[in-house]
């Protein structure tokens, strides 16, 4: 890798500093970073690569080396540090279709994966997926799950997953990891996971009007009035003084 | 500096008092406050109630009201683009329902209007980055909705009005707890999943300021969920989408209705135009603006666009002068000072202690109320306790979850908060979190009524952009809840008046001619622009060295 010179040091600055390459151009940043900060205080205004900035929404997806390593390292810029000799690219967008279902069709099981995503029979169980995977979710386990129709274990392996897409994008196999996983989810939401009975039973009294009256007469009731109502609350469920 | 698992030496001495106090702790309670105790801690150490921090607004309908100097700046700017710049007459989308921002209410106002009989190609999907920057897919602690038996509808009401000091619009806030269980109803027909209990009934906790439990949630990542699963069936409804090209401003006809909006395509930097019978706008909140120099939980793209984009189109704004602080922002390390800590650390009996080890005060009060508590410690005591970048905090204790809720329920309940601390070597199931405020929510905005149309004809808002719903303070899960519930509304709306057999208005932008004159007459001397679209982060040594190399058109 070519080693571009850095066009200046931080002057005055009393916080170590390491240096990155953004995109091969060599930078001197505070050590105490994250990736994104980095790039930001770099000079990139960004518009892709952001998004939560939290962790949660994998907009931030980031593919490094390090000097002397020939490894790929993959990382969530948003919750992670620089570190001296990065190489850094952030993606700016994954190609990978999304299949179209609907929901409501479909049975739990091996067949509906393999019929929405019929790539997934080709896994190598070679599990670089899982080595990329920024939320160390075992991205193989879950594919070779809902292979085997085993929803709720797939569900379960898969649940943190961000949608980063960085899985679709090193699978020899070529398959979307990060949408079959949402498939999979709601076909364990819809068709697996038990329906709790309170549910239905309150939307038909709400339907059938039964809190009518007592809306009625909140409405109609003056602000002290309400105000007598809220402190007179009781609290069943929690330890309170 | 020497850091042992995660925090500077300095900092364990206080960490030593947590652990020695802990067993005491686990089951002593502290008292909540009265209404005159809240009264009494909001009006000292709420920054709302600073008046430095605050400004008019400067004209238009809400002329006079006191809000943040951050707020105020982005109202009293000028607009990015003039109108004679711009050429209505080619029209690039042509549709019935234009939804501008997909999040969670935009996303399921989509959804709804397609169900209530809007064909797919005549819906448009219009949003800032991608689908899925936003602050709903951040949400972790959960959503309220009264299904238990011993719970109902009514105390669901009550609590919102009474976290809302009363404030609230009463319609709004009786649609939002009276519709919740047809929403949770609804996300379990699609396919989201709820944690539950063995018996398959609903895992439900306590939040700030409820009288009962009923936070659903699925772990804490409830926002990233619900919205995923309603981004899922919104992409097999074939419903289109257009990502990185945030609105900039609506379109008025003469009359002044809303007839569509203006786009800006954030790459290529070109505009295109929009015509709509019916505009749904669902753009979020404005922590980004960082107001009163807060470090936010919000995503990247919280500008407060949507609010500025309907007042220069004539809209009545409600509320804004109240701006919700998370009690519990990551206040160490300090590459995530901000990030919320979930309410449900203490919903699951976390609890807020000073340097001493010992209760600040009840750890779910409203979410005013405990914010300006932990300020009133961090500010008038000498109880915090320090980082080395010279950041005060209190303390969250989590390991006594563990002690309460047995062993695994951080990993299992709290996946995403272990995960973030664990980054940083912190580990959460064996010492606590330091945390401080953290911008978090904008109360107020656009007024809409229950079938969410706005003040101006043509015109739906639904979501955090609106005012009125919570009142001058919400409360966890009632936000997740509202998206929901205003964004179907709005959908079914959208819906009913595309129906109807109306031609489609004029655009022209003659309300920023308005706008211009009224600011004009301000004689403002730092003239500003808006919408900001981002926050700028870039250091100040590089924005000295910007150039622009081709004139810019304005
Ligand atoms: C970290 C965090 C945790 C939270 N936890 C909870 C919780 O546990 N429970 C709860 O009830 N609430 C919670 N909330 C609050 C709740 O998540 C939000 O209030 C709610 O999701 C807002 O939804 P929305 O659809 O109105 O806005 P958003 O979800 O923010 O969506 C707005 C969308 O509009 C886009 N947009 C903005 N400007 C433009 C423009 N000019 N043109 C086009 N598009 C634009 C944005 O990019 C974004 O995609 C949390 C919030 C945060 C930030
Ligand atoms: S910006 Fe959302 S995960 Fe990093």
């Amino acid at each position: 890798m070519s080693k571009a010179k850095a066009n200046s040091k931080p002057k005055d600055n009393v916080s170590p500093t390491v240096r990155i390459y953004i995109m091969g151009e060599a930078k001197d940043v505070p050590a105490s970073l994250t990736i994104m900060k980095a790039i930001e205080y770099a000079g990139y205004k960004l518009t892709r690569g952001a998004g939560c900035r939290a962790g949660f929404c994998g907009a931030c997806a980031t593919i490094y080396r390090k000097e002397g390593d020939y490894r790929i390292y993959t990382a969530l810029a948003c919750q992670t540090m620089v570190e001296d000799g990065m190489y850094l690219t952030q993606l700016p967008f994954v190609p990978a279709e999304k299949a179209k279902y609907n929901i409501k069709d479909l049975s739990p099981s091996a067949e509906t994966i393999l019929r929405y995503y019929p790539e997934v029979a080709r896994c190598l169980s070679c599990n670089a997926c899982s080595k990329v995977c920024p939320q160390d979710l075992s991205v193989m386990d879950y594919v070779q799950y809902a292979l085997q129709g085993q929803i709720e274990k797939a569900t379960e392996a898969s649940f943190d997953c961000v949608s980063c897409g960085l899985c679709a994008i090193r699978c020899p196999a070529e398959i979307p990891q990060y949408h079959v996983a949402e498939l999979v989810r709601r076909l364990y939401g819809k068709y697996i996971q038990k329906y709790p009975e309170t549910l239905d039973k309150r939307v038909k009294e709400i339907e059938d009007g039964v809190f009518e009256e007592g809306f009625k007469e909140f409405m109609s009731m003056s602000h002290d009035e309400i105000v007598e109502k809220y402190k007179a609350r009781d609290f069943i469920d929690q330890k309170k003084k | 500096m020497k850091f042992i698992r995660g925090y500077p030496e300095a900092m364990r001495k206080s960490i030593d008092n947590v652990n020695k106090t802990r067993s005491k702790r686990i089951d002593e309670v502290i008292a909540d406050m009265t209404l005159e105790e809240r009264d009494k801690v909001l009006k000292s150490f709420h920054p709302d109630y600073k008046k430095e921090t605050k400004e008019n607004i400067a004209w238009g309908p809400n002329k006079g009201d006191l809000v943040p100097i951050e707020v105020a700046s982005i109202l009293n700017a000028y607009p990015t683009v003039s109108p004679d710049t711009i050429d209505l007459s080619k029209v690039d989308y042509d549709v019935g329902v234009l939804i501008i921002g997909a999040g969670g209410a935009g996303t399921s106002a989509a959804l709804w209007a397609n169900y209530s009989g809007v064909p797919e190609d005549q819906i448009l999907v219009v949003t800032k980055l991608r689908h899925g920057d936003c602050n709903t897919i951040m949400a972790q602690g959960g959503i309220q909705a009264a299904d238990r038996p011993e719970d109902s509808p009514l105390i669901h009401y009550l609590d919102v009005m009474g976290g809302g000091h009363f404030t609230n619009e009463p319609e709004l806030a009786r649609a939002l707890t009276e519709d919740a269980p047809a929403i949770i109803k609804w996300h379990k027909d699609i396919g989201a999943i709820y944690d539950l209990n063995e018996d398959g009934s609903f895992v439900e906790n306590p939040g700030g300021g409820t009288s009962r439990n009923r936070m659903h949630a699925a772990k804490d990542y409830t926002g990233m969920e619900i919205f995923r699963t309603l981004r899922d069936e919104f992409n097999d409804l074939s419903i289109p989408i257009l990502e990185f090209m945030p609105a900039i401003e609506l379109l008025t006809d003469e009359k002044g209705k809303i007839t569509g909006a203006l786009l800006y395509h954030l790459e290529t930097k070109q505009y295109f135009v929009v015509r709509a019978k019916i505009t749904v706008l669902t753009t979020g909140g404005f922590g980004r603006l960082h107001v009163a120099g807060f470090p936010t939980t919000n995503h990247y793209g919280a500008t407060m666009d949507g609010v500025l984009m309907a007042y220069r189109a004539g809209a009545q704004l409600k509320h804004l002068d109240s701006t919700q602080f998370h009690p519990t922002g990551a206040a160490f390390p300090e590459q995530i000072v901000g990030l919320l800590v979930t309410e449900k650390v203490r919903s699951l009996g976390g609890q807020v202690l000073g340097y001493d080890g010992e209760q600040l005060c009840y750890p779910l009060e409203p979410r005013d109320v405990e914010a300006s508590a932990l300020i009133r410690c961090c500010s008038s005591t000498e109880n915090y306790i320090e980082t080395p970048s010279g950041m005060r905090g209190v303390w969250l204790d989590s390991p006594i979850i563990e002690e309460i809720k047995g062993k695994g329920t951080i990993q299992r309940d709290l996946s995403a908060m272990y995960r973030m601390f664990q980054r940083f070597d912190i580990d959460i199931t064996e010492d606590p979190i330091l945390v401080y405020p953290a911008l978090h929510y904008q109360n107020g905005g656009v007024t809409h009524n229950k079938n969410c149309y706005t003040s101006l004809k043509g015109l739906l808002a639904a979501g955090e952009i609106s005012g009125g719903v919570h009142g001058k303070n919400r409360l966890m899960g009632n936000s997740l809840l509202e998206i929901n519930v205003f964004g179907r509304r709005a959908g079914i709306t959208a819906a009913k008046e595309y129906k109807k057999q109306t031609a489609k208005g004029k655009l022209t932008l003659n309300h920023l001619k308005t706008t211009v004159t009224a600011l004009d007459a301000l004689n403002i001397k730092d003239k500003k622009y808006s919408p900001i679209l981002l926050p700028e982060y870039r250091e100040e040594a590089v924005q000295n060295r910007l150039i622009q190399l081709y004139e810019e058109i304005r």
